[in-house]
């Protein structure tokens, strides 16, 4: 059997006297989409920055394709093809596009330099090209603390599509969305998809998670309450299960 | 993402043109612009008020011979500042650099030797800096109060107090090299401090490290979410200014032949105003190198108008106090309005 994109075993992960997580066995298959739900404090975003290396587990391990992986960090977990769009953006609003785009992947050359040039028109040509950017006041140069929410959210996103990764995460990506960026980024991840590559999905909205995963995995307080192929449950019943999750922590 | 049409191409893909539109220069450069109509119009201010003193050519060499001294400090300062971090330890890190001069000279009787010695202590000391900032969570202001302290009590210890001639550096090679005059008018410390700036700014702008310096005093939750190394950049940033000061505290070292205890003392308000008053934000992740430096010679032409006007000495204090404090307001005002 071929080896999934992903696997967290036994992960868990405490903060001083709080268990974020307990126990956890995540896998992501290849190209698989798999939406991530649970109420505000499950443990989603703990889940989420122990898969791209922000965080390290108290215990249990972290496999890409098949192979362990000790001490991930955010620049390791980069470069095995791990992007991701934080729900708090992770931008640096005082900076320039082009420097976002760029932010911890700086093109450079072997001593360090930085080839200001090249990052300039790759930002202009992602500008016009994935993000639908026109507008002549947004330039690279442009500084990213004036954009709108859903143009800096573009950013976020157009920043994960360009290093060809092989897992993009996103974590509420739709927060602050009007309904049609929403719809476009809801079309983003089926791309996602199409492209032969692996997703996880995280939302509020119960309905867009439903609609582009393949799999929804249920946490609440630290553990995985269940996990559905979205193909063998109605939405009603998936709603249904989440409530009574919330409410006394199983689905029966 | 506004006319995305499912990842095809929307427009043919154009290579992208910097073109020069003035408003848009003027925005991106704001403060620096700023920071030279301050410049010229001081300058402006002094030719009339003291017109004898600031026509001739002496004042302008007698600038370049003692503005150095500090400046050359306020380039690493200006990249650990726009880090959000603060350092006021290294003015007793010019004197201990120094120390560790006398101490291997007095071994070895080698000029280049001392010297090595000199920057070597300033390596460690900015690297302990960064250590106690970065390892320990202090915060840099009160950690280099406490290491500030810590260094000018062992240069103390280690003189017993007491000043020497350094009468055998003028026989040294490096002498001529860090204070020497070029064509006996320009002063090789204005070299070092120019050397300085460009070397400060190509690593600001053009180098992964400064690229990483400007996120982390930006948004540093941002930069490590991204796979920054925030600690190692941050400590490297104390190493360079330690470094720096070392170097700055042989430079005056030599220029006067004579090591004081006491070296470093006068630097700290005027280097911390050139840095401030050169539009860096006190707040993090804004900054130029050419800010701090015209800073610096305004700050250093402040002390000779002062008395060139008919003041006292005693006023320029107060008015580094206010330069720095007005400075410092200003940008929290234009941080505000631009938010």
């Amino acid at each position: 059997m071929e080896p999934c994109r992903l696997e967290l075993r036994n992960v868990s992960k405490h903060f001083g006297e709080v268990k974020a997580l307990e126990d956890i066995n995540f896998q992501l298959g290849n190209n698989e989409v798999v939406g991530l739900l649970g109420d505000n404090g499950a443990g989603k975003s703990t889940l989420i920055k122990i898969i791209t290396g922000y965080y390290q587990p108290t215990s249990g391990e972290i496999l890409f394709k098949g192979q362990k992986v000790d001490k991930l960090t955010v620049a390791k977990a980069r470069k095995m093809g791990v992007e991701t769009v934080y729900q708090e953006r992770a931008l640096a609003e005082l900076q320039t596009l082009w420097r976002n785009i760029f932010l911890g992947r700086e093109l450079v050359n072997k001593w360090g330099l930085l080839d200001v040039n090249r990052m300039k028109h790759e930002t202009h040509r992602l500008m016009s090209q994935s993000m639908g950017f026109t507008s002549s006041a947004v330039n690279p140069e442009s500084r990213v603390g004036t954009f709108s929410g859903g143009e800096k959210q573009g950013v976020a996103i157009v920043r994960a599509l360009y290093f060809d990764a092989e897992i993009i995460i996103l974590d509420e990506p739709t927060m602050g969305l009007s309904l049609k960026e929403t719809a476009k980024l809801v079309n983003f991840v089926r791309d996602i998809k199409r492209a032969g590559k692996s997703a996880i999905f995280i939302d509020h909205n119960i309905l867009h998670v439903y609609n582009v995963a393949d799999r929804v995995v249920v946490i609440d307080r630290g553990r995985v309450a269940g996990e559905f192929r979205t193909k063998d449950i109605s939405l009603d019943t998936l709603m249904e299960k989440m409530i009574r999750v919330a409410e006394v922590g199983s689905f029966d | 993402m506004s006319s995305q049409t499912n990842g095809v191409p929307s427009t043919a893909s154009q290579p992208y043109k910097e073109t020069f539109r003035l408003s848009r220069f003027i925005r991106a450069n704001g403060t620096q612009l700023g920071i030279l109509a301050v410049f010229f119009s001081l300058w402006i201010i002094f030719i009339v008020s003291a017109p004898k003193t600031f026509l001739g050519p002496q004042i302008y060499y007698s600038f370049m011979s003692t503005v150095p001294f500090f400046a050359i400090m306020a380039i690493p300062l200006t990249l650990v500042v726009i880090a959000k971090e603060i350092d006021l330890s290294f003015t007793s890190t010019m004197a201990m650099g120094m120390v560790a001069f006398i101490l291997t000279h007095n071994a070895t009787s080698s000029v280049p030797l001392s010297f090595l010695a000199a920057m070597a202590t300033g390596i460690l000391i900015g690297w302990i800096n960064g250590i106690i900032i970065v390892k320990f969570g202090i915060p840099s202001l009160v950690a280099t109060i406490g290491t500030q302290f810590f260094w000018r009590g062992a240069v103390l210890v280690l003189s017993q107090g007491k000043s020497g001639s350094l009468i055998y550096v003028k026989e040294s090679l490096l002498h001529p090299a860090l204070v020497g005059k070029i064509t006996s008018v320009f002063p090789m410390q204005m070299l070092w401090l120019i050397v300085i700036a460009i070397l400060g700014w190509v690593l600001l702008n053009r180098h992964k490290f400064g690229a990483h310096i400007y996120l982390i005093g930006d948004n540093v939750k941002s930069a490590e979410l991204m796979g920054v190394n925030t600690a190692r950049t941050r400590v490297n940033s104390f190493i360079l200014l330690g470094l720096v000061s070392a170097f700055a505290g042989v430079v005056a070292s030599f220029h006067v032949a004579f090591f004081w205890p006491s070296l470093g003392d006068g630097y700290l308000l005027r280097t911390l105003a050139s840095v401030f008053l050169g539009g860096t934000s006190v707040f993090g992740g804004v900054g130029t190198i050419l800010g701090t430096f015209i800073g610096a010679f305004i700050i250093g032409a402040i002390e000779a108008a002062t008395v060139a006007v008919g003041l006292t000495g005693f006023w320029t204090q107060l008015i580094y106090g206010l330069i720095i404090v007005l400075s410092v307001m200003m940008h929290a005002y234009l941080r505000k309005r631009s938010e």
